[in-house]
């Protein structure tokens, strides 16, 4: 190879520390910790916290009708919702800690949350 | 007609260096408009320039050729003042100091490479540190870092490869790229 002729001994010991470099940062990407449990709350107030290593359903009455919930291992996501504009639905799987989604016309939410609490309420 | 009461002579060292910043600020805007799937995520192509200047001609000319070319590549696109430029800045700043404590090692065993792979992490680095003090107040913004890192060490590489085929291919004066 033509280009590995440019490469001082150094050289490679810089990259091996930069690889390593590069190795020791990738926990960051998992800081967050893992997604293990879900928070749904009603009209502000804890209506269920969930475990998320099993699968189930949850229906959580609010003043529309009733929003579905599935939770599966590592994840949960709201399945249906009497709200008109379905944004909460849409948001499809919640899988890190820290992802929300609010169903506000039937006063739901759906909070991941993991080991940590990173903060203790959002405002918007 | 009077002469001019303020006389500026202009050297050959002030040529070469207006001649190598014209090449950064080229590469710069090279650089600018490659698609990024994240902001922040460059080549850098401009330190290539960086680079062969620090071999061939010294740091102090460096620094000047990477001072100017930051302050124009801005200028060019708009984003003189704005966070962007302040980012540039500190990132060069950052890899200007680093270029100037690693250009002492010994040469037979570090190369442009080396000096490459170091700057780009001194870059990014100080890039970092600005985004976290300054534009995001929150660690969120370090959770990026392998992505950033694994940038520094691809890109590094490949300029630090670049400018060691243009030093090694064009032992004349006048300026490489």
């Amino acid at each position: 190879m033509r280009w590995l002729a440019y490469l001082r001994p150094g050289d490679w010991l810089v990259m091996a520390g930069g690889a390593a470099l590069v190795g020791a940062s990738l926990p960051l990407l998992w800081q967050g910790g893992y997604a293990e449990r879900a928070v749904i709350r009603q009209d502000g107030q804890i209506f269920a916290e969930v475990d998320l290593r099993t699968r189930r359903s949850i229906d959580v009455p609010g003043p529309l009708g009733a929003t579905q919930i599935a939770v599966e291992p590592g994840r949960a996501r709201i399945v249906a919702d009497p709200g008109p504009r379905q944004y909460c639905v849409r948001q499809g799987w919640l899988a890190r800690p820290g992802e929300i989604a609010i169903c506000a016309p039937n006063r739901v939410s759906l909070q991941i949350t993991g080991r940590t609490r990173t903060y203790d309420s959002l405002s918007y | 007609m009077t002469a001019s009461v303020t006389e500026l002579t202009v050297t050959a060292e002030d040529r070469r260096i207006a001649w190598l910043a014209t090449a950064a600020v080229a590469l710069a805007l090279v650089d600018a408009a490659i698609p990024s799937p994240l902001p922040g995520v460059k080549p850098g192509l401009a330190n290539i320039v960086t680079l062969v200047v620090l071999l061939r001609y010294g740091w102090t000319t460096a620094v000047w050729v990477s001072g100017l070319r930051v302050l124009a590549g801005s200028l060019l696109l708009g984003q003189f003042l704005a966070p962007g430029f302040f980012l540039s800045l500190t990132g060069t700043v950052l890899s200007l100091a680093v270029l100037g404590l690693a250009r002492h090692l010994p040469p037979r065993w570090f190369g442009p490479v080396s000096l490459s792979i170091l700057a780009a992490f001194a870059h990014i680095g100080g890039q970092l540190l600005l985004a976290r003090a300054w534009l995001i107040p929150h660690d969120g913004v370090f959770l990026l870092t392998p992505v950033f890192a694994t940038a520094a060490l691809v890109f590094g590489t490949i300029n630090g490869l670049i400018a060691a085929k243009l030093l090694d291919e064009s032992p004349a004066a006048e300026p490489t790229p």
